[in-house]
C-alpha cells in the first residue's frame, strides 16, 4: 500500500460516509414533513415513530463522518470547522435539538409541550440537510480561508494560528453564494423525496401513503430542477487542480473533465440517477408500490459518492481557498502521516462487519410495517 | 524572541475553554448513569432471560425506558464535543490530528454504530425478535456505550501524557509513531477504569435512590428491593474498584504529571516522607509519599521544586522553569531556522545540525510560549478541594454500600453484625435489629438519605474531572501545547455567544429530562 493509495482510500470512505449521511438523511426529510403528512396527532405520530427508529444511524453516520474526517484529513477539520464557524456551528444546533426531541416530546413531564419538540424536528428536518448540502458545495465552489502553517512558530506573523478565515463571517458567506444555496436546497428536496419513499415503505397507513405520494411530486419536481441546475453548472464550471509539486492551479471544466478521466464514477453516477427518477417515478405511477425507498437510497449513494470523489480524485483540490489558491486543501496536502492512514485502514476493514449487523438488525425492526396498533401497545415516542 | 501570541484575543481563550468546560460537564451529567444503567439493566434482563419471571422482564423494562430519557442528551452533548475540537481548537486540531483523530474515527466505527443499532432494537424490538437477540442487544448497547468510553479516554489520557508520537517539523506536526503505545498507554488504562468504574456508581446510587422512593411510598416493593440488591452487589465493586484504580491513576499522576499532583495536594515545598492532607491543618505522616511511589520515605516534589528545579531520587537533574522555557524558545528557533533553511535550499549537513537542537528540545516545545511561571502553574484551590470532595464522597459510598449489601441480603453472621452495629450506633431501630427483612420498612430518613446521595455521587464524579482537567492546566497537550496556542482564530464574541447558546439550550433540556425522568419514576414500571 502506497501513501498515495491510502489518500484516495481515505477519501473513498470519507466519501462513502457523506454519501450513506445523505441517503440517511431521509429522517430529517420526513420530519420536516410531519405535519403534512401526518395530518392528525395519531398520524404524525406514525411518522416520529418511525424515524425515531433510525434517527440515531443518521446521528452516528454524522459523528463518525467527522471522527473519520479528523483522523485522514485533520487540515479540512482544522480548517473548515475552526474557519466555517458558524455554518457548522448552525448544522450541531439543528441537529442538537433533534436529539432530544423523539425521547422527550411526549413523554409525561415534558413542560415545553409536544409541539415544541416537532418544532425542533421540522428545523432539524429543513435546516439540517439545507446546511449541510451547502457544506458540500463549499467543496466545488470554494471557502475564503488562507492556511500558513509557520504562523505557529513566526513571531512576525498576524496570529499564531494556522488557519484564518479571510473574512468576518465565518462561513456565513457562504451562504450568500446562489450555488450554494443551489445544492445546498436540491439536497434539502432530495430529504424530502426520501422521507416520503421511507414512511411510505414503513408505515403501513394507507391514509399516510396517499398523503405521501401526493408530496412526493411536490417534492420531486423542485429536487430535480436544482439538481439538474446544480450538476449542468458543475460541469460547466473551472476546477482546481494540483500537479506533481503540490502548485494548484484554476483549470477550466475539470469537474467534467474529471468525470470523463474516471469514467467509472460517471457510469455510478448515471445508474444512480437512474434509479433515484426509477423509484421517484415509479411510487407516483404505481399506487401499489412501496419499495421505492430502496432504489433510491442506493441511487443516492451512487451519485454522492462519485460527485465527493469528483471533488477531490485525478489531482483536484477538494476544499478551495478563494483567498489564496495555494492554500487550497488536496488529499495530499492535508491528510494524516502514512503511519496513521495504514493503522487506520486495518481499522476500517471492521466497517463491513459494522455494516453487516446495522443491516440484520434494521431488517428484524422492519419486518413487520409500523401501525396504529404498535403506538397502542409498545414502546414508542 | 517576540511575543507569539500576542496577537492571539484572549477572550477567545478563555471562551472556548469555558465552552468546552460546559459539554464536558454537562456530557458528563448523562454519560456515567448510561454506563452504570446499561449494567443493572443488563443483569436485570439476565435473570429474565434465565427465569422466565415476568417481573424481571417489567423491572428490566422500566430501567431501561429511564434510561432512553437520559440517554438522548448523553449523544446531543456527546456530538457537540467532538465538533468542538475542530471549531474552537483548530490549531490544535492539526497540531496533533494525526493522533488524536484516530480515537475518535475508531470510536465512531466501532463504538457509536453498536450503540446506535443496539439500542433501537433494545428499545422496539421485544415482541419482533428473540430473546436471545434482545438480550444481547442490551448488553451490546452497554458495550458499545463502554468502547466508546474507551476511545475516548485514550484520547484524553494522550493528551494528559503524550506517547507513540514524534515531531514532523516538515509538516509542522506530531504524528504517530505507534499507535499501540497510544491505545494502550498505561495512563489511558488506568483513566479507563477508573473513569468506567466510577460511572458504575452512579448508576448504583440512582437505582438504590429510586428504589428507595418507591420504598418510602410503599409501593412496587418488590421491584424496588430486589433492584436494590442488584445495585448493593454493583455499587459496592464499583466504589472498591474506584479506590482501588484511583490509587493507581494517583501514581500514574504523580510519575507523569507531578504538577498536578502537587496542585491537587497543595503542596508547595516537597521532600522525602510527605504527609497526605486530608484537610488543611490535618495530615497524615508519610503517607502522601507512600501514595505516590509506593514508599514512605520516597520523594514527592511541590510546586517550588518543580518551579525550581530538582534531583530526582535516581540522580537526574530535573530543570527548572526558566530553563524550560528557555529550551522551548530554542527549540522554537530551531524549526524556524530549519523551515526558512529548507526553503532555501541548505545543505543536509546544515538542516541536520537545526535538527538535533530541535530534538535535543523538543521535551520542552510549549514551555517556549509561556513569559513567567504564574502561567506553568494549575489553580490550586480547585484542584484542592475538588481531590479532597472526590475522595471523601468515595469513601462515603464504599461504607455505605458495604451496609446496604449486608442489610439487603442474609448473609450469616456478618449481616446480623451489621444490623446490631447500626443499632447499637442509632442508625437502625432497636426494634428491627433482628429484622432480616428490614430494608423495606427503615426510618424514611434513610430513604431519604439514599435520595441524597444521587447529587453527591455527580458531585463526586464530576470533582474527578475537575482535578483531572484543571490539574493539567495550562496544558491542551502537557508539555507540548499550551490552551492559548490551540485555539481557533474566531473573535471571542462568537465563542461567547454560543457558550451562552449552549448553556441555554443544555439547562432547558436537563430541566425538562429531569422532569420527566421525575414524571416516569412516579409513574412507575407500568407502559
Amino acid at each position: 500500500m502506497t501513501y498515495s493509495f491510502l489518500q484516495h482510500y481515505w477519501c473513498f470512505l470519507v466519501s462513502l460516509l457523506g454519501a450513506l449521511l445523505v441517503f440517511l438523511l431521509f429522517v430529517q426529510g420526513a420530519n420536516s414533513m410531519v405535519r403534512s403528512l401526518g395530518y392528525t396527532e395519531e398520524g404524525r405520530r406514525l411518522i416520529i415513530n418511525s424515524t425515531g427508529r433510525k434517527w440515531e444511524l443518521t446521528f452516528t453516520t454524522l459523528v463518525t463522518f467527522g471522527g473519520a474526517f479528523f483522523a485522514s484529513f485533520p487540515l479540512f477539520y482544522s480548517t473548515s470547522f475552526g474557519g466555517a464557524y458558524w455554518l457548522w456551528m448552525l448544522i450541531l444546533f439543528t441537529f442538537v435539538l433533534q436529539a432530544v426531541s423523539y425521547e422527550f416530546q411526549n413523554k409525561l413531564g415534558n413542560f415545553l409541550g409536544a409541539k415544541t419538540f416537532q418544532m425542533f424536528l421540522v428545523i432539524n428536518g429543513l435546516l439540517g440537510p439545507l446546511l449541510l448540502g451547502g457544506a458540500v458545495a463549499t467543496f466545488f465552489e470554494g471557502s475564503n480561508f488562507i492556511v500558513m502553517k509557520d504562523n505557529l512558530i513566526d513571531a512576525q506573523s498576524f496570529t499564531p494560528i494556522i488557519s484564518r478565515w479571510a473574512n468576518a463571517s465565518h462561513g456565513l458567506d457562504a451562504l450568500l453564494n446562489p450555488w450554494v444555496l443551489v445544492l445546498g436546497l436540491a439536497v434539502m428536496f432530495l430529504a424530502r423525496v426520501l422521507g416520503i419513499l421511507y414512511i411510505i415503505n414503513n408505515v403501513n397507513d394507507e391514509d399516510i401513503r396517499s398523503r405521501a405520494s401526493v408530496r412526493l411530486i411536490g417534492a420531486a419536481i423542485p429536487f430535480v430542477l436544482f439538481f439538474v441546475a446544480y450538476t449542468v453548472h458543475l460541469l460547466l464550471k473551472d476546477g482546481y487542480a494540483y500537479d506533481e509539486a503540490g502548485v494548484i492551479s484554476i483549470v477550466p471544466y475539470k469537474y467534467l473533465t474529471n468525470f470523463l478521466d474516471m469514467w467509472y464514477l460517471l457510469l455510478l453516477f448515471l445508474i444512480g440517477v437512474v434509479l433515484v427518477l426509477y423509484a421517484i417515478g415509479k411510487t407516483i405511477v404505481s399506487k401499489d408500490y412501496i419499495k421505492g425507498i430502496w432504489p433510491a437510497g442506493i441511487g443516492v449513494v451512487l451519485v454522492i459518492l462519485p460527485l465527493l470523489l469528483c471533488s477531490a480524485w485525478n489531482n483536484t483540490a477538494y476544499y478551495p481557498s478563494t483567498a489564496d489558491l495555494q492554500s487550497s486543501l488536496t488529499i495530499v496536502n492535508s491528510c494524516s502521516s502514512e503511519f496513521t492512514l495504514r493503522t487506520m485502514f486495518y481499522v476500517s476493514l471492521l466497517i463491513p462487519f459494522v455494516l453487516a449487523y446495522i443491516a440484520y438488525a434494521w431488517y428484524a425492526l422492519d419486518k413487520k410495517k409500523l401501525d396504529r396498533q404498535e403506538l397502542k401497545d409498545e414502546h414508542v415516542y | 524572541m517576540s511575543d507569539l501570541f500576542l496577537n492571539i484575543d484572549a477572550g477567545t481563550i478563555n471562551w472556548a475553554r469555558a465552552q468546552f468546560a460546559l459539554t464536558a460537564i454537562y456530557h458528563w451529567l448523562f454519560v456515567p448513569l448510561t454506563l452504570g444503567l446499561a449494567v443493572i439493566m443488563g443483569i436485570c434482563e439476565t435473570i429474565w432471560y434465565r427465569k422466565r419471571d415476568t417481573f424481571w422482564r417489567t423491572t428490566a423494562q422500566f430501567w431501561q425506558r429511564l434510561f432512553g430519557i437520559n440517554f438522548a442528551m448523553g449523544v446531543a452533548t456527546g456530538i457537540i464535543l467532538e465538533f468542538e475540537f475542530g471549531t474552537n481548537w483548530s490549531n490544535y486540531s492539526w497540531f496533533v490530528g494525526d493522533i488524536f483523530g484516530a480515537p475518535l474515527a475508531i470510536e465512531g466505527i466501532v463504538a457509536f454504530f453498536m450503540e446506535s443499532t443496539f439500542v433501537a432494537v433494545m428499545f422496539f424490538g421485544w415482541k419482533k425478535v428473540s430473546p436471545g437477540f434482545h438480550l444481547a442487544s442490551t448488553w451490546l448497547t452497554g458495550l458499545g456505550a463502554t468502547i466508546s468510553a474507551w476511545w475516548i479516554l485514550v484520547a484524553n489520557a494522550w493528551m494528559q501524557y503524550p506517547v507513540g508520537c514524534a515531531f514532523n517539523p516538515d509538516t509542522m506536526r506530531n504524528e504517530m509513531v505507534s499507535f499501540l503505545d497510544v491505545a494502550l498507554s498505561p495512563f489511558a488504562i488506568d483513566k479507563f477504569c477508573h473513569t468506567v468504574i466510577s460511572a458504575w456508581i452512579i448508576g448504583a446510587v440512582f437505582v438504590v435512590a429510586v428504589s428507595c422512593w418507591y420504598l418510602m411510598k410503599k409501593r412496587e416493593t418488590r421491584l424496588a428491593t430486589e433492584s436494590i440488591k442488584i445495585a448493593a452487589v454493583v455499587g459496592l465493586v464499583a466504589s472498591l474498584g474506584a479506590g482501588m484504580t484511583g490509587h493507581k491513576s494517583a501514581q500514574s499522576v504523580a510519575e507523569v504529571q507531578p504538577m498536578k499532583l502537587a496542585a491537587m495536594e497543595a503542596l508547595y515545598n516537597g521532600g522525602t516522607g510527605v504527609g497526605l492532607t486530608i484537610v488543611p491543618g490535618i495530615e497524615v505522616p508519610k503517607v502522601l509519599s507512600f501514595m505516590a511511589t509506593n514508599d514512605f520515605n520516597g520523594y514527592v516534589p511541590g510546586i517550588n521544586n518543580l518551579l525550581n528545579g530538582y534531583t530526582r531520587p535516581d540522580g537526574k537533574q530535573e530543570p527548572s522553569f526558566e530553563e524550560k522555557m528557555a529550551r522551548g524558545q530554542q527549540a522554537i528557533l530551531a524549526l524556524q531556522d530549519y523551515r526558512e533553511s529548507k526553503k532555501q535550499g541548505a545543505s543536509e549537513l546544515v538542516l541536520s545540525e537545526q535538527l538535533s537542537i530541535l530534538n535535543a528540545n523538543m521535551p520542552y516545545f510549549g514551555y517556549g510560549y509561556m513569559k513567567n511561571r504564574r502561567d506553568a502553574v494549575p489553580p490550586i484551590t480547585v484542584n484542592f478541594w475538588a481531590f479532597r470532595i472526590m475522595v471523601g464522597l468515595g469513601c462515603l459510598f464504599i461504607l455505605y454500600f458495604a451496609v446496604l449489601l449486608l442489610m439487603a441480603f442474609r448473609i450469616p453472621w456478618l449481616s446480623a453484625i451489621t444490623r446490631r452495629l447500626l443499632a447499637i450506633v442509632c442508625i437502625l431501630p432497636e426494634t428491627q435489629a433482628d429484622d432480616t427483612n428490614s430494608i423495606a420498612t427503615l426510618p424514611k430518613w434513610h430513604y431519604w438519605f439514599a435520595i441524597l446521595l444521587v447529587p453527591l455521587a455527580y458531585i463526586a464524579s464530576e470533582s474527578g474531572w475537575l482535578v483531572a482537567e484543571f490539574g493539567r492546566q495550562p496544558w491542551t497537550i502537557q508539555d507540548m501545547l499550551p490552551t492559548w496556542v490551540g485555539v481557533s482564530d474566531v473573535n471571542g464574541f462568537s465563542v461567547a455567544l454560543t457558550f451562552f447558546l449552549f448553556l441555554f439550550l443544555f439547562t432547558l433540556m436537563l430541566c425538562v429530562e429531569i422532569n420527566i425522568m421525575l414524571k416516569q419514576i412516579k409513574k412507575g414500571p407500568e407502559l
